[in-house]
């Protein structure tokens, strides 16, 4: 009998990737874990095992900044669920119509914003926003409704929803993307079927598309949840580190990137910071995994 | 043969150029003062390399909001600069601690300056100096002549007049009565609750007690200030609350409110920007004679990179910084820094000069939670940014929020369990 060869060419192919990712991936990865269970005493790190975690969740004065980033990451990732995922889903519905002129021209205008950097966002939206200078409060003025106008960014109440839709229209493009793209696999022919049979317009869209796009949906729902719980640039960007007004914007992570590197006279902890971006790749593990065994496998396909 | 020879020249010239500069040393300053870049740029290190040939400087600055954290990493990573301009207190003191910054007690020059304003920087028990006092900023408002003739006020002395100009300009309805936002926060405890405060807890006397543990922030003389604070709002342009620092600026400079409650590092910026003529008072008193008290704030020192690879520049450099002629350079370049050596400085700015002559009248103090009390979790003075704001918006009374800054601070500080 011939003995199987070592296939050396796969290893050699995928060394490049494995090295790399692991290199700025894994191991950063469980080196902050790792960095978690200690902490600084007298200019020596100590380990201290789950010592972290007990402060951040219980506490008060951690435990009740950490519950209120993670309260305010949920309203942000739940108004990217009900605001944009809806709105990506119909527009590449209206995208996909055959008969829509421009729809090229639509579609890149649409996906524009997502290409933009976050700076360039959140600074563009604080000006057009701003009481002083900003084009908001004139622009309602213009229709009649400067009435309604409210320095949204600085009131406790608002802020965190203005932010997330901004954010929304930043991103809007990319569940529309990928739900266009979706729909344009469909084939004709399932349509002309369903037309045969008496299906058309909207009942066409609810009764076939839809089941047949359902597996884009969930992609799109656990890449806004990981994106959403990972979120930190734009917050930053528009209202500092300090995420104000009184931490009303504070999501997990300015919270972290507050207490691992320091703000003004509080001076950087590193570990009580890897303890944060620890309890971040938990929610987000677990989040993913709930997706993942409890949505994805019992999800039922369809054979295009 | 010509393509040879023109190798040749190339590479002779690359000699020459890498000769020329490996003999002068490169100073590298980290400072979060991007807004002075131009002036050190064209007249500091001009002034300094004319007089120590071989020694060249760069001034490396990073925005004031992210200065601490960028710093904190570029030292860790061994990538930061010789020089490393000092916030006060424990900030520069955790970086001397952690081996950052290098003992200076032994440089001469050091003698140059008072035991008060080397306290900002040096450890708790006085033994260490470890940054050179640069500079301290004062705390007042400046406020738009133009418009003070116009509507015919007068400076305010006490607490009534000021709240009385505030109402006429409020009522003439032609220049908002106060520019100030509470959008980046740090205003309303920095320009508001630490500029007005010293009249109610009498500066240094409060401050040390605060620290001894004989007073608490639950005390009336620490509590009132947010309720005069609280009156503000009334007076702050609409959408206040949205309002960032850069805004509040413009808005002044642009002339369309009439006071700014301001700290004296605006003056530089301000006297470019404005083209009207401006004043400055102090913060007023509650009754007309009462003793004044101002914050007069040491706020920058400049140390040196422990890890630095040329230390014999780096305290040339040092020495030369404390000495009589910096300060005059310095003072006179930033109006609104003003020197802390003992040689008196002549100032030109006419602005400046009416800051730093508050200190002939009234009594000196520093921001209360600079020292000592900022150094646990929760940070106090990072709180006192929100309790400040809480304070302008009305969203929590004066007594609770006094009440708040003490469970927090109590928490974790002997002196006040």
């Amino acid at each position: 009998m011939k003995q199987a060869r070592i296939r050396w060419h796969i290893l050699v192919f995928l060394a490049p990737a494995i090295l790399v990712y692991t290199a700025v991936m894994i191991f950063p990865l469980f080196n902050t874990l790792r960095l978690a269970l200690y902490t600084r005493v007298d200019q020596e790190r100590v380990f201290v095992g789950l010592e972290n975690f007990r402060t951040l969740f219980f506490d008060p004065i951690w435990a009740e900044q950490f519950w209120n980033a993670l309260g305010n990451n949920f309203w942000f990732f739940l108004i990217h669920m009900l605001v944009q995922n809806p709105i990506g889903i119909a527009l590449a519905a209206l995208l996909s119509h055959p008969r829509l002129r421009f729809a090229a021209l639509y579609r890149s205008a649409i996906f524009i914003p997502t290409i933009l950097s976050f700076v360039i966002i959140g600074f563009a939206w604080k000006l057009i926003l701003s009481p002083i200078w900003g084009i908001a409060p004139s622009m309602l003025d213009a229709v009649g409704l400067g009435s309604l106008y409210a320095p949204w960014l600085g009131k406790e109440e608002y802020a965190l929803t203005t932010l997330a839709l901004v954010s929304v229209w930043q991103f809007v493009g990319i569940p529309m993307m990928l739900i266009y793209a979706a729909l344009l696999t469909i084939p004709e022919e399932i349509l002309e079927a369903g037309e045969v049979d008496g299906i058309t317009g909207m009942a066409a869209f609810w009764k076939i598309k839809l089941p047949l796009i359902l597996p884009s949906i969930g992609i799109i729902s656990i890449l806004t949840f990981v994106g959403n719980f990972n979120a930190f640039d734009l917050i930053y960007a528009a209202q500092g580190a300090l995420a104000g007004p009184d931490f009303s914007t504070d999501i997990l992570g300015t919270f972290m990137y507050r207490t691992f590197f320091g703000f003004q006279l509080q001076l950087g902890d590193p570990h009580m910071g890897s303890a944060i971006a620890g309890a971040m790749f938990a929610i987000i593990l677990v989040g993913v995994c709930i997706y993942l065994f409890g949505i994805q496998t019992r999800m039922r396909r369809y054979q295009l | 043969m010509t393509r040879n020879i023109f190798r040749l020249a190339l590479a002779t010239t690359a000699l020459v150029a890498t000769g020329a500069y490996a003999q002068d040393t490169t100073l590298t300053i980290e400072s979060w003062r991007n807004d002075d870049l131009k002036l050190w740029q064209d007249q500091i290190i001009p002034a300094f390399e004319a007089e120590h040939p071989g020694i060249k400087v760069e001034f490396r600055p990073s925005a004031p909001a992210e200065y601490n954290a960028v710093l904190n990493s570029k030292l860790d990573a061994g990538s930061a600069g010789d020089l490393i301009t000092c916030r006060p207190f424990d900030a520069s003191l955790a970086l001397y601690d952690a081996g950052h910054l290098s003992d200076l007690s032994d440089l001469e020059a050091m003698s140059n300056f008072s035991d008060v304003a080397k306290s900002a920087w040096q450890t708790d028990d006085g033994s260490a100096s470890f940054c050179v006092p640069m500079a301290s900023v004062i705390h007042g408002f400046i406020y738009n002549k133009d418009a003070f003739e116009e509507l015919g006020l007068s400076i305010p002395e006490t607490e009534a007049e000021f709240f009385a100009a505030l109402d006429a300009i409020k009522e003439d309805g032609g220049y908002i009565p106060m520019a100030m936002g509470t959008n980046d926060q740090w205003e309303a405890a920095t320009m508001g609750y630490n500029n007005i405060g010293p009249n109610y807890w009498k500066g240094e006397e409060g401050r040390l007690a605060l620290i001894a543990g004989e007073q608490t922030l639950t005390d009336p003389q620490w509590v009132a200030p947010y309720a005069t604070l609280a009156r503000w709002g009334d007076y702050l342009g609409a959408g206040y609350e949205a309002q960032t620092y850069p805004d509040s600026q413009n808005i002044f400079t642009l002339g369309r409110a009439a006071i700014y409650p301001a700290g004296s590092w605006e003056i530089s910026g301000f006297n470019t920007q404005a083209d009207f003529e401006m004043g400055a008072f102090k913060p007023p008193v509650q009754n007309a004679g009462d003793t004044c008290y101002i914050s007069d704030h040491t706020d920058i020192g400049i140390g040196m990179n422990a890890a630095t690879d040329n230390p014999e520049a780096a305290r040339t450099f040092l020495a030369w910084v404390a000495s009589p002629e910096f300060a005059g350079i310095f003072g006179n370049a930033l109006p609104g820094f003003f020197p802390l050596s003992k040689t008196p400085v002549e100032l030109e700015d006419p602005l400046a000069k009416e800051f730093v002559s508050w200190r002939g009248e009234c009594e000196s103090t520093i921001r209360s939670t600079y020292q000592i009390l900022s150094r646990g979790t929760p940070n106090l003075e990072n709180e006192t940014w929100g309790a400040s704001v809480a304070a302008i918006k009305g969203t929590a009374t004066p007594e609770e929020l006094g009440q708040g800054l003490q469970d927090g601070l109590a928490s974790w500080y002997e002196p006040q369990q």
